[in-house]
Protein backbone atom coordinates (compact mmCIF):
# COMPACT_ATOMS: atom_id res chain seq x y z
CA UNK A 1 0.00 0.00 0.00
CA UNK A 2 1.42 3.67 -1.21
CA UNK A 3 0.73 6.05 1.80
CA UNK A 4 0.17 9.88 0.99
CA UNK A 5 3.75 10.86 1.67
CA UNK A 6 5.24 9.14 -1.02
CA UNK A 7 2.83 11.05 -3.28
CA UNK A 8 3.73 13.94 -1.82
CA UNK A 9 7.80 13.52 -2.05
CA UNK A 10 6.83 12.57 -5.75
CA UNK A 11 4.83 15.52 -6.40
CA UNK A 12 7.35 17.74 -4.42
CA UNK A 13 10.04 16.14 -6.65
CA UNK A 14 8.19 17.41 -9.83
CA UNK A 15 7.02 20.27 -8.53
CA UNK A 16 11.22 21.30 -7.87
CA UNK A 17 12.60 19.69 -11.14
CA UNK A 18 9.74 21.68 -13.12
CA UNK A 19 11.00 24.63 -11.20
CA UNK A 20 14.28 24.42 -11.42
CA UNK A 21 14.24 23.29 -15.34
CA UNK A 22 12.36 27.22 -15.60
CA UNK A 23 15.80 28.88 -13.35
CA UNK A 24 18.64 26.76 -14.90
CA UNK A 25 17.73 26.27 -18.63
CA UNK A 26 19.68 28.04 -20.70
CA UNK A 27 18.94 26.68 -24.03
CA UNK A 28 15.26 28.03 -25.40
CA UNK A 29 11.77 29.02 -24.61
CA UNK A 30 10.12 25.33 -25.46
CA UNK A 31 12.02 23.86 -22.63
CA UNK A 32 10.40 26.51 -19.97
CA UNK A 33 7.46 25.11 -21.35
CA UNK A 34 7.70 21.57 -20.82
CA UNK A 35 9.32 22.73 -17.11
CA UNK A 36 5.78 24.57 -16.69
CA UNK A 37 3.77 21.43 -17.76
CA UNK A 38 5.61 19.52 -15.40
CA UNK A 39 4.47 21.89 -12.57
CA UNK A 40 0.84 21.87 -13.14
CA UNK A 41 1.47 18.13 -13.22
CA UNK A 42 2.65 17.47 -10.18
CA UNK A 43 -0.04 19.36 -8.66
CA UNK A 44 -2.87 17.32 -10.20
CA UNK A 45 -0.85 14.15 -8.59
CA UNK A 46 -0.76 16.33 -5.71
CA UNK A 47 -4.67 16.62 -5.84
CA UNK A 48 -5.32 13.39 -6.78
CA UNK A 49 -3.51 11.67 -4.10
CA UNK A 50 -5.43 14.13 -1.47
CA UNK A 51 -8.73 13.39 -3.10
CA UNK A 52 -7.69 9.75 -2.74
CA UNK A 53 -6.86 9.47 0.53
CA UNK A 54 -9.65 12.26 2.17
CA UNK A 55 -12.31 10.25 -0.20
CA UNK A 56 -13.40 13.42 -1.11
CA UNK A 57 -14.48 13.78 -4.98
CA UNK A 58 -13.51 17.76 -5.19
CA UNK A 59 -9.70 17.44 -5.94
CA UNK A 60 -10.38 14.97 -9.01
CA UNK A 61 -12.76 17.55 -10.16
CA UNK A 62 -10.14 20.32 -9.51
CA UNK A 63 -7.53 18.35 -11.43
CA UNK A 64 -9.79 18.09 -14.48
CA UNK A 65 -10.02 21.82 -14.57
CA UNK A 66 -5.79 22.01 -13.43
CA UNK A 67 -6.08 19.80 -17.06
CA UNK A 68 -7.61 21.90 -19.20
CA UNK A 69 -6.50 24.89 -18.18
CA UNK A 70 -2.81 23.34 -18.81
CA UNK A 71 -4.14 23.24 -22.15
CA UNK A 72 -5.04 26.39 -23.11
CA UNK A 73 -2.21 28.05 -21.52
CA UNK A 74 0.08 25.89 -23.57
CA UNK A 75 -1.98 27.36 -26.48
CA UNK A 76 -1.38 30.49 -25.66
CA UNK A 77 2.39 30.26 -24.83
CA UNK A 78 3.37 28.52 -27.83
CA UNK A 79 1.18 31.22 -30.03
CA UNK A 80 3.23 34.20 -27.99
CA UNK A 81 6.27 31.97 -28.80
CA UNK A 82 5.58 32.15 -32.44
CA UNK A 83 5.23 35.58 -33.12
CA UNK A 84 8.21 36.31 -30.91
CA UNK A 85 10.56 33.79 -33.13
CA UNK A 86 8.95 35.76 -35.96
CA UNK A 87 10.15 38.80 -34.78
CA UNK A 88 13.17 38.29 -33.30
CA UNK A 89 14.67 34.78 -35.23
CA UNK A 90 15.32 33.02 -32.33
CA UNK A 91 14.10 31.62 -29.06
CA UNK A 92 17.78 31.44 -27.45
CA UNK A 93 16.84 32.78 -23.97
CA UNK A 94 19.87 34.81 -23.22
CA UNK A 95 19.18 36.36 -26.83
CA UNK A 96 15.39 37.85 -25.10
CA UNK A 97 16.82 40.61 -23.65
CA UNK A 98 15.76 43.97 -25.78
CA UNK A 99 13.59 45.08 -22.56
CA UNK A 100 16.21 45.89 -19.79
CA UNK A 101 16.83 48.86 -17.32
CA UNK B 1 -30.51 26.61 -11.89
CA UNK B 2 -31.55 29.92 -8.98
CA UNK B 3 -27.57 30.25 -8.99
CA UNK B 4 -27.67 31.70 -12.76
CA UNK B 5 -29.14 34.71 -11.46
CA UNK B 6 -26.37 35.68 -9.31
CA UNK B 7 -23.75 35.45 -12.40
CA UNK B 8 -25.74 37.25 -14.53
CA UNK B 9 -23.68 40.36 -14.96
CA UNK B 10 -20.72 37.39 -16.12
CA UNK B 11 -23.40 35.91 -18.23
CA UNK B 12 -23.91 39.03 -20.13
CA UNK B 13 -20.58 39.91 -20.60
CA UNK B 14 -19.60 36.42 -21.54
CA UNK B 15 -22.60 36.35 -24.39
CA UNK B 16 -21.27 40.00 -25.65
CA UNK B 17 -17.96 38.89 -25.97
CA UNK B 18 -18.47 36.13 -28.16
CA UNK B 19 -21.19 38.14 -29.57
CA UNK B 20 -18.83 40.47 -30.53
CA UNK B 21 -15.84 38.12 -31.92
CA UNK B 22 -18.22 36.42 -34.42
CA UNK B 23 -19.20 40.20 -35.24
CA UNK B 24 -15.86 41.54 -35.42
CA UNK B 25 -15.24 38.57 -38.28
CA UNK B 26 -17.52 39.99 -40.73
CA UNK B 27 -17.56 43.67 -39.65
CA UNK B 28 -14.16 45.52 -40.19
CA UNK B 29 -15.43 48.45 -37.76
CA UNK B 30 -13.16 48.22 -34.65
CA UNK B 31 -14.41 51.84 -33.74
CA UNK B 32 -18.18 50.34 -33.33
CA UNK B 33 -16.84 47.20 -32.23
CA UNK B 34 -14.93 48.94 -28.77
CA UNK B 35 -17.73 51.51 -28.86
CA UNK B 36 -20.57 48.31 -28.17
CA UNK B 37 -17.60 47.11 -25.76
CA UNK B 38 -17.92 50.02 -23.74
CA UNK B 39 -21.82 50.21 -23.73
CA UNK B 40 -22.14 46.41 -22.83
CA UNK B 41 -19.72 47.48 -19.84
CA UNK B 42 -21.64 50.44 -18.95
CA UNK B 43 -25.07 48.25 -18.90
CA UNK B 44 -22.75 45.53 -16.64
CA UNK B 45 -22.15 47.62 -14.11
CA UNK B 46 -25.95 49.25 -13.78
CA UNK B 47 -26.52 44.87 -13.70
CA UNK B 48 -24.44 44.69 -10.66
CA UNK B 49 -25.63 47.74 -8.97
CA UNK B 50 -28.96 45.85 -9.50
CA UNK B 51 -28.17 42.61 -7.84
CA UNK B 52 -29.18 40.64 -5.31
CA UNK B 53 -26.70 40.06 -2.38
CA UNK B 54 -26.48 36.23 -1.85
CA UNK B 55 -23.86 33.16 -2.06
CA UNK B 56 -24.48 30.92 -4.76
CA UNK B 57 -22.97 27.69 -6.23
CA UNK B 58 -23.06 25.81 -2.82
CA UNK B 59 -21.07 29.19 -1.76
CA UNK B 60 -18.43 29.47 -3.85
CA UNK B 61 -19.41 32.42 -5.87
CA UNK B 62 -20.97 35.33 -3.17
CA UNK B 63 -21.98 38.58 -4.37
CA UNK B 64 -21.42 41.20 -0.97
CA UNK B 65 -20.56 44.72 -0.93
CA UNK B 66 -17.08 44.26 -0.97
CA UNK B 67 -17.50 42.52 -4.54
CA UNK B 68 -20.07 44.73 -5.85
CA UNK B 69 -17.41 47.91 -5.33
CA UNK B 70 -14.36 45.85 -6.53
CA UNK B 71 -16.27 44.70 -9.49
CA UNK B 72 -17.50 48.34 -10.39
CA UNK B 73 -13.64 49.84 -10.11
CA UNK B 74 -12.36 47.07 -12.27
CA UNK B 75 -15.46 48.25 -14.75
CA UNK B 76 -14.10 51.42 -14.68
CA UNK B 77 -10.90 50.47 -15.12
CA UNK B 78 -11.64 48.37 -18.22
CA UNK B 79 -13.85 51.25 -19.82
CA UNK B 80 -11.20 53.49 -19.11
CA UNK B 81 -8.35 51.20 -21.14
CA UNK B 82 -10.76 50.86 -23.83
CA UNK B 83 -11.04 54.46 -24.13
CA UNK B 84 -7.38 54.94 -24.40
CA UNK B 85 -7.59 52.28 -27.38
CA UNK B 86 -9.80 54.29 -29.25
CA UNK B 87 -7.75 57.47 -29.16
CA UNK B 88 -4.73 55.28 -30.27
CA UNK B 89 -5.33 52.53 -31.82
CA UNK B 90 -3.98 53.36 -35.50
CA UNK B 91 -0.45 55.03 -33.97
CA UNK B 92 -0.03 51.90 -31.99
CA UNK B 93 -0.20 49.68 -34.39
CA UNK B 94 -2.71 47.73 -33.00
CA UNK B 95 -5.94 48.11 -35.19
CA UNK B 96 -7.27 44.60 -33.58
CA UNK B 97 -10.81 44.08 -32.89
CA UNK B 98 -10.21 41.22 -31.00
CA UNK B 99 -8.87 44.02 -28.17
CA UNK B 100 -12.21 45.03 -26.33
CA UNK B 101 -12.93 41.47 -26.56
CA UNK B 102 -9.72 40.53 -24.84
CA UNK B 103 -10.44 43.12 -22.49
CA UNK B 104 -13.80 41.51 -21.75
CA UNK B 105 -12.97 38.36 -21.04
CA UNK B 106 -10.17 39.49 -18.79
CA UNK B 107 -13.22 41.40 -16.61
CA UNK B 108 -15.31 38.43 -16.51
CA UNK B 109 -12.21 36.78 -15.19
CA UNK B 110 -11.40 39.81 -12.75
CA UNK B 111 -15.43 39.50 -11.42
CA UNK B 112 -15.21 35.96 -10.66
CA UNK B 113 -11.94 36.71 -8.81
CA UNK B 114 -13.42 39.27 -6.77
CA UNK B 115 -16.36 37.27 -6.21
CA UNK B 116 -14.86 33.83 -5.91
CA UNK B 117 -15.01 32.07 -2.32
CA UNK B 118 -13.99 28.86 -3.30
CA UNK B 119 -10.43 28.21 -4.73
CA UNK B 120 -11.58 26.24 -7.10
CA UNK B 121 -13.47 29.49 -8.71
CA UNK B 122 -10.50 31.54 -7.44
CA UNK B 123 -8.50 29.36 -10.03
CA UNK B 124 -10.86 29.86 -12.70
CA UNK B 125 -11.09 33.54 -12.13
CA UNK B 126 -7.23 34.18 -12.57
CA UNK B 127 -7.08 31.65 -15.00
CA UNK B 128 -9.22 33.19 -17.46
CA UNK B 129 -7.87 36.94 -16.37
CA UNK B 130 -4.23 36.40 -16.99
CA UNK B 131 -4.88 34.06 -19.94
CA UNK B 132 -6.59 36.79 -21.92
CA UNK B 133 -3.43 39.23 -20.16
CA UNK B 134 -0.79 37.21 -21.48
CA UNK B 135 -2.46 37.47 -25.36
CA UNK B 136 -2.97 41.17 -24.65
CA UNK B 137 0.83 42.14 -23.61
CA UNK B 138 1.94 40.26 -27.17
CA UNK B 139 -1.09 42.23 -28.83
CA UNK B 140 1.02 44.30 -30.93
CA UNK B 141 2.13 41.51 -33.50
CA UNK B 142 5.00 43.41 -35.34
CA UNK B 143 6.66 44.87 -32.44
CA UNK B 144 9.97 42.59 -31.00
CA UNK B 145 9.04 44.74 -27.66
CA UNK B 146 5.65 43.54 -27.10
CA UNK B 147 6.59 40.01 -28.08
CA UNK B 148 9.11 39.71 -26.16
CA UNK B 149 6.54 41.33 -23.17
CA UNK B 150 4.31 38.92 -23.75
CA UNK B 151 6.63 36.04 -23.84
CA UNK B 152 8.00 36.96 -20.18
CA UNK B 153 4.49 37.66 -18.73
CA UNK B 154 3.52 34.35 -19.94
CA UNK B 155 6.62 32.73 -18.31
CA UNK B 156 6.69 34.43 -15.18
CA UNK B 157 3.05 34.32 -15.21
CA UNK B 158 2.26 30.67 -15.48
CA UNK B 159 5.49 29.95 -12.92
CA UNK B 160 3.47 32.01 -10.31
CA UNK B 161 -0.22 29.90 -11.42
CA UNK B 162 1.90 26.46 -10.96
CA UNK B 163 3.17 28.32 -7.27
CA UNK B 164 -0.35 29.09 -6.81
CA UNK B 165 -2.19 26.01 -7.68
CA UNK B 166 0.84 24.04 -5.77
CA UNK B 167 -0.41 26.04 -2.61
CA UNK B 168 -4.35 25.46 -3.50
CA UNK B 169 -3.50 21.32 -3.54
CA UNK B 170 -1.58 21.87 0.07
CA UNK B 171 -4.76 23.90 1.80
CA UNK B 172 -7.21 21.17 0.00
CA UNK B 173 -5.43 18.54 0.88
CA UNK B 174 -4.88 19.81 4.91
CA UNK B 175 -8.10 21.05 5.50
CA UNK B 176 -10.28 19.10 3.13
CA UNK B 177 -12.31 21.90 1.47
CA UNK B 178 -11.95 24.26 -1.42
CA UNK B 179 -14.75 26.76 -0.09
CA UNK B 180 -12.94 29.51 2.12
CA UNK B 181 -15.72 29.66 4.72
CA UNK B 182 -15.54 25.55 5.28
CA UNK B 183 -11.68 25.76 5.32
CA UNK B 184 -12.35 28.15 8.18
CA UNK B 185 -13.88 26.06 10.04
CA UNK B 186 -11.91 23.30 9.78
CA UNK B 187 -8.58 24.64 10.39
CA UNK B 188 -6.03 23.24 12.39
CA UNK B 189 -4.06 25.85 13.38
CA UNK B 190 -0.89 23.26 13.83
CA UNK B 191 -0.88 21.77 10.61
CA UNK B 192 2.29 22.98 8.37
CA UNK B 193 0.65 21.30 5.50
CA UNK B 194 -1.56 24.54 5.27
CA UNK B 195 1.17 27.27 6.16
CA UNK B 196 3.03 25.73 3.30
CA UNK B 197 0.08 25.82 0.78
CA UNK B 198 -0.53 29.61 2.19
CA UNK B 199 2.84 30.11 1.47
CA UNK B 200 2.70 29.15 -1.98
CA UNK B 201 -1.12 30.35 -3.29
CA UNK B 202 0.49 33.88 -1.22
CA UNK B 203 3.56 33.54 -3.96
CA UNK B 204 0.84 33.52 -6.31
CA UNK B 205 -1.26 36.17 -5.49
CA UNK B 206 1.68 38.33 -4.98
CA UNK B 207 2.91 37.45 -8.36
CA UNK B 208 -0.14 39.10 -9.57
CA UNK B 209 -0.12 42.31 -7.74
CA UNK B 210 3.50 42.94 -8.79
CA UNK B 211 4.96 42.81 -4.80
CA UNK B 212 8.48 42.18 -4.46
CA UNK B 213 10.19 39.82 -4.66
CA UNK B 214 7.66 38.53 -7.42
CA UNK B 215 8.06 41.71 -9.37
CA UNK B 216 10.38 41.23 -11.68
CA UNK B 217 7.94 41.14 -14.85
CA UNK B 218 6.12 44.48 -14.19
CA UNK B 219 9.11 46.71 -15.40
CA UNK B 220 9.73 44.59 -18.46
CA UNK B 221 5.93 44.09 -19.42
CA UNK B 222 4.55 47.88 -18.77
CA UNK B 223 7.70 49.01 -21.07
CA UNK B 224 7.00 46.35 -23.75
CA UNK B 225 3.33 46.19 -24.06
CA UNK B 226 1.15 49.00 -26.05
CA UNK B 227 0.47 52.15 -24.02
CA UNK B 228 -3.67 51.16 -23.56
CA UNK B 229 -2.63 47.89 -22.30
CA UNK B 230 0.14 48.76 -20.31
CA UNK B 231 -2.79 51.13 -18.59
CA UNK B 232 -5.01 48.12 -18.18
CA UNK B 233 -2.53 46.42 -16.26
CA UNK B 234 -1.79 48.92 -14.01
CA UNK B 235 -5.22 49.50 -13.89
CA UNK B 236 -7.53 46.15 -13.04
CA UNK B 237 -5.57 42.98 -12.43
CA UNK B 238 -4.13 44.93 -9.50
CA UNK B 239 -7.51 45.82 -7.58
CA UNK B 240 -8.62 42.35 -8.70
CA UNK B 241 -6.19 40.17 -7.41
CA UNK B 242 -6.20 42.90 -4.43
CA UNK B 243 -10.08 41.79 -3.47
CA UNK B 244 -9.02 38.14 -3.84
CA UNK B 245 -6.50 38.06 -1.64
CA UNK B 246 -8.14 39.81 0.85
CA UNK B 247 -11.22 37.65 0.92
CA UNK B 248 -8.67 34.44 0.44
CA UNK B 249 -6.68 35.84 3.74
CA UNK B 250 -9.59 36.72 6.00
CA UNK B 251 -12.26 34.38 5.23
CA UNK B 252 -10.76 30.94 5.30
CA UNK B 253 -7.31 32.19 7.40
CA UNK B 254 -8.60 34.81 9.42
CA UNK B 255 -7.93 32.14 12.75
CA UNK B 256 -4.10 32.21 12.15
CA UNK B 257 -3.67 35.77 10.82
CA UNK B 258 -0.31 36.11 12.96
CA UNK B 259 1.30 33.39 10.33
CA UNK B 260 0.27 34.83 7.19
CA UNK B 261 0.41 38.89 8.44
CA UNK B 262 4.10 38.56 8.52
CA UNK B 263 4.41 37.86 4.79
CA UNK B 264 2.32 40.35 4.12
CA UNK B 265 4.25 42.36 6.41
CA UNK B 266 7.57 41.56 4.76
CA UNK B 267 6.56 41.81 1.04
CA UNK B 268 5.03 45.01 1.90
CA UNK B 269 8.07 46.58 2.82
CA UNK B 270 10.38 44.74 0.28
CA UNK B 271 7.70 46.53 -2.66
CA UNK B 272 7.68 50.13 -0.97
CA UNK B 273 11.56 50.32 -0.76
CA UNK B 274 12.61 48.49 -3.71
CA UNK B 275 10.27 50.82 -5.95
CA UNK B 276 11.25 53.78 -4.02
CA UNK B 277 15.16 53.13 -5.03
CA UNK B 278 14.78 51.11 -7.83
CA UNK B 279 12.63 53.56 -10.03
CA UNK B 280 15.27 56.31 -9.25
CA UNK B 281 17.41 55.39 -12.35
CA UNK B 282 14.94 54.95 -14.91
CA UNK B 283 14.29 57.00 -17.87
CA UNK B 284 11.56 55.37 -19.86
CA UNK B 285 8.04 57.10 -18.37
CA UNK B 286 6.39 53.45 -18.24
CA UNK B 287 9.41 51.51 -16.54
CA UNK B 288 9.15 54.32 -13.87
CA UNK B 289 5.03 53.63 -13.92
CA UNK B 290 5.88 50.07 -13.05
CA UNK B 291 7.98 50.84 -10.23
CA UNK B 292 5.45 53.56 -9.22
CA UNK B 293 2.64 50.86 -9.29
CA UNK B 294 5.20 48.14 -6.90
CA UNK B 295 5.36 50.67 -4.47
CA UNK B 296 1.42 52.02 -4.62
CA UNK B 297 0.72 47.69 -4.00
CA UNK B 298 3.10 47.75 -1.39
CA UNK B 299 1.44 50.73 0.44
CA UNK B 300 -1.87 49.04 -0.26
CA UNK B 301 -0.77 45.99 1.62
CA UNK B 302 -0.31 47.75 5.01
CA UNK B 303 -3.63 47.84 4.95
CA UNK B 304 -4.01 44.27 4.30
CA UNK B 305 -1.41 43.22 7.20
CA UNK B 306 -3.31 45.23 9.69
CA UNK B 307 -6.24 42.86 9.88
CA UNK B 308 -8.36 45.31 11.21
CA UNK B 309 -11.69 46.97 9.68
CA UNK B 310 -9.50 50.29 9.81
CA UNK B 311 -7.21 48.58 7.76
CA UNK B 312 -9.42 46.93 5.40
CA UNK B 313 -11.52 50.36 4.51
CA UNK B 314 -7.61 52.16 3.98
CA UNK B 315 -6.72 49.83 1.94
CA UNK B 316 -10.33 50.26 -0.41
CA UNK B 317 -9.79 54.24 -0.20
CA UNK B 318 -6.37 53.68 -1.52
CA UNK B 319 -7.39 51.24 -3.82
CA UNK B 320 -9.90 53.66 -5.24
CA UNK B 321 -7.34 56.96 -5.48
CA UNK B 322 -4.56 54.37 -6.75
CA UNK B 323 -6.96 54.06 -10.02
CA UNK B 324 -7.93 57.57 -10.49
CA UNK B 325 -4.68 58.52 -10.44
CA UNK B 326 -3.59 55.76 -13.16
CA UNK B 327 -6.30 56.77 -15.25
CA UNK B 328 -5.20 60.27 -15.45
CA UNK B 329 -1.02 59.32 -15.47
CA UNK B 330 -2.09 56.74 -18.73
CA UNK B 331 -4.15 59.22 -20.37
CA UNK B 332 -1.30 61.70 -19.81
CA UNK B 333 1.04 59.16 -21.31
CA UNK B 334 -1.01 58.78 -24.30
CA UNK B 335 -1.12 62.15 -24.86
CA UNK B 336 2.99 62.76 -25.38
CA UNK B 337 2.31 62.50 -29.46
CA UNK B 338 3.79 64.05 -32.05
CA UNK B 339 2.41 63.56 -35.87
CA UNK B 340 2.26 59.67 -35.43
CA UNK B 341 4.85 58.61 -32.76
CA UNK B 342 4.20 58.69 -29.32
CA UNK B 343 7.04 59.67 -26.56
CA UNK B 344 7.96 58.06 -23.69
CA UNK B 345 11.33 59.00 -22.12
CA UNK B 346 11.34 61.47 -19.24
CA UNK B 347 13.61 63.90 -21.11
CA UNK B 348 10.85 64.28 -24.06
CA UNK B 349 9.14 65.70 -21.33
CA UNK B 350 11.12 68.68 -21.20
CA UNK B 351 9.89 72.40 -21.27
CA UNK B 352 6.77 71.15 -21.96
CA UNK B 353 5.07 73.82 -19.75
CA UNK B 354 5.83 76.11 -22.73
CA UNK B 355 3.32 75.13 -25.22
CA UNK B 356 0.90 73.35 -22.69
CA UNK B 357 0.35 75.41 -19.61
CA UNK B 358 -2.74 73.83 -18.31
CA UNK B 359 -1.65 70.04 -19.06
CA UNK B 360 1.55 70.23 -17.39
CA UNK B 361 0.22 71.69 -14.51
CA UNK B 362 -2.72 68.78 -14.58
CA UNK B 363 0.01 66.41 -14.87
CA UNK B 364 2.11 67.92 -12.21
CA UNK B 365 -0.57 68.09 -9.90
CA UNK B 366 -0.82 63.80 -10.63
CA UNK B 367 2.94 63.75 -9.89
CA UNK B 368 2.35 65.65 -6.84
CA UNK B 369 -0.51 63.15 -5.99
CA UNK B 370 1.44 59.93 -6.68
CA UNK B 371 4.19 61.56 -4.45
CA UNK B 372 1.78 61.55 -1.83
CA UNK B 373 1.98 65.66 -1.43
CA UNK B 374 -0.82 67.37 0.46
CA UNK B 375 -3.54 68.43 -0.52
CA UNK B 376 -4.13 65.77 -2.99
CA UNK B 377 -5.70 62.88 -2.70
CA UNK B 378 -2.91 60.42 -3.19
CA UNK B 379 -1.85 61.72 0.05
CA UNK B 380 -5.19 60.89 1.67
CA UNK B 381 -4.59 57.57 0.58
CA UNK B 382 -1.24 56.93 2.20
CA UNK B 383 -2.77 59.28 5.47
CA UNK B 384 -5.74 56.56 5.93
CA UNK B 385 -3.40 53.79 5.48
CA UNK B 386 -0.39 54.97 7.59
CA UNK B 387 -3.50 55.74 10.71
CA UNK B 388 -4.51 52.23 10.14
CA UNK B 389 -0.93 50.92 10.65
CA UNK B 390 -0.21 53.53 13.69
CA UNK B 391 -4.28 52.29 15.17
CA UNK B 392 -3.09 48.49 14.79
CA UNK B 393 0.47 48.96 16.47
CA UNK B 394 2.74 48.54 13.41
CA UNK B 395 4.36 51.25 13.88
CA UNK B 396 7.66 50.34 11.78
CA UNK B 397 5.54 49.49 8.80
CA UNK B 398 4.33 52.90 8.85
CA UNK B 399 7.46 54.54 9.66
CA UNK B 400 9.06 52.67 6.72
CA UNK B 401 5.85 53.90 4.35
CA UNK B 402 6.82 57.32 5.36
CA UNK B 403 10.57 57.39 4.08
CA UNK B 404 9.88 55.47 1.06
CA UNK B 405 7.06 57.71 0.16
CA UNK B 406 9.52 60.83 0.77
CA UNK B 407 12.50 58.89 -1.11
CA UNK B 408 10.10 58.31 -3.61
CA UNK B 409 9.16 61.73 -3.75
CA UNK B 410 11.99 62.21 -5.49
CA UNK B 411 11.55 60.82 -9.03
CA UNK B 412 8.14 62.61 -8.93
CA UNK B 413 9.25 65.85 -8.59
CA UNK B 414 12.39 65.52 -10.95
CA UNK B 415 9.41 64.72 -13.98
CA UNK B 416 7.91 68.12 -12.18
CA UNK B 417 11.26 69.82 -12.74
CA UNK B 418 11.90 68.48 -16.12
CA UNK B 419 8.70 70.02 -17.72
CA UNK B 420 8.80 73.61 -16.01
CA UNK B 421 12.61 73.87 -16.24
CA UNK B 422 14.19 72.33 -18.63
CA UNK B 423 14.66 73.32 -22.24
CA UNK B 424 11.94 73.62 -24.39
CA UNK B 425 11.30 70.96 -27.13
CA UNK B 426 8.67 70.88 -30.12
CA UNK B 427 4.61 71.23 -29.84
CA UNK B 428 2.77 67.68 -28.93
CA UNK B 429 -0.21 67.83 -30.78
CA UNK B 430 -2.31 65.22 -28.12
CA UNK B 431 -4.28 67.80 -26.96
CA UNK B 432 -7.05 67.58 -30.01
CA UNK B 433 -7.68 64.07 -28.80
CA UNK B 434 -10.76 64.25 -27.33
CA UNK B 435 -11.33 61.12 -25.82
CA UNK B 436 -8.48 61.13 -23.75
CA UNK B 437 -10.16 64.44 -22.29
CA UNK B 438 -12.83 62.61 -21.40
CA UNK B 439 -10.20 60.56 -18.80
CA UNK B 440 -7.69 63.23 -18.34
CA UNK B 441 -10.08 66.22 -16.92
CA UNK B 442 -12.35 64.15 -14.68
CA UNK B 443 -9.90 62.36 -13.45
CA UNK B 444 -7.47 65.12 -12.64
CA UNK B 445 -10.39 67.24 -11.19
CA UNK B 446 -11.42 64.33 -8.85
CA UNK B 447 -7.83 63.97 -7.31
CA UNK B 448 -8.14 67.55 -6.59
CA UNK B 449 -11.22 68.38 -5.18
CA UNK B 450 -11.16 65.13 -2.89
CA UNK B 451 -9.56 67.30 0.30
CA UNK B 452 -12.72 69.13 -0.44
CA UNK B 453 -15.13 66.37 -0.54
CA UNK B 454 -13.92 62.68 0.66
CA UNK B 455 -16.96 61.88 1.89
CA UNK B 456 -18.29 59.50 -0.51
CA UNK B 457 -14.95 57.86 -1.21
CA UNK B 458 -14.64 56.60 2.44
CA UNK B 459 -18.81 56.09 2.70
CA UNK B 460 -18.18 53.53 -0.71
CA UNK B 461 -14.89 51.92 1.20
CA UNK B 462 -17.33 51.72 4.67
CA UNK B 463 -19.92 49.97 2.55
CA UNK B 464 -17.53 47.52 1.15
CA UNK B 465 -15.96 46.15 4.04
CA UNK B 466 -19.23 45.41 5.81
CA UNK B 467 -19.41 41.93 4.35
CA UNK B 468 -15.79 40.83 5.14
CA UNK B 469 -15.66 41.89 9.08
Amino acid sequence: MIELNQFLILSALLFAIGVIGIFLNRKNVIIILMSIEIILLSVNLNLIAFSYFLNDLTGQIFSLFVLTVAAAEAAIGLAILVIYNRNAGSIEIEKINALKG
Amino acid sequence: MQSLVYILPEIFLFIVATVLLVTGLFLKNIKLINSLAIFSLLVTVILILNQPFQSAFLNSFVVDELSLVLKIMILIGSIASLIMFVSSKDDLNINIYEFPILIIFSTIGMMVMVSANDLLAMFIGLELQSLSLYVLAALNRNSLLSSEAGIKYFILGALSSGLLLFGISYIYGFSGNTNFNLIAVNINPESLGLIIGIVFVLAGLAFKVSAVPFHMWTPDVYQGAPTPITGFFALAPKIAAMGLLVRFLFNSFGEIYIDWQQIIFFISIASMMLAAFAAIAQSNLKRLMAYSSIGHIGYALIGVACFTDEGLRSLLIYLMIYLIMNIAVFAFLLSLKRNDGYFENISDLSGMHKNHPLRTMLIALIMFSLAGIPPLAGFFGKFYIFVAAIESEMLFLAIIGVIASVISAFYYLRIVKIMYFDEPKEEFDGSSIKSLNLLYYPSSILIIIFFIYPSPVINISEYAIQSII
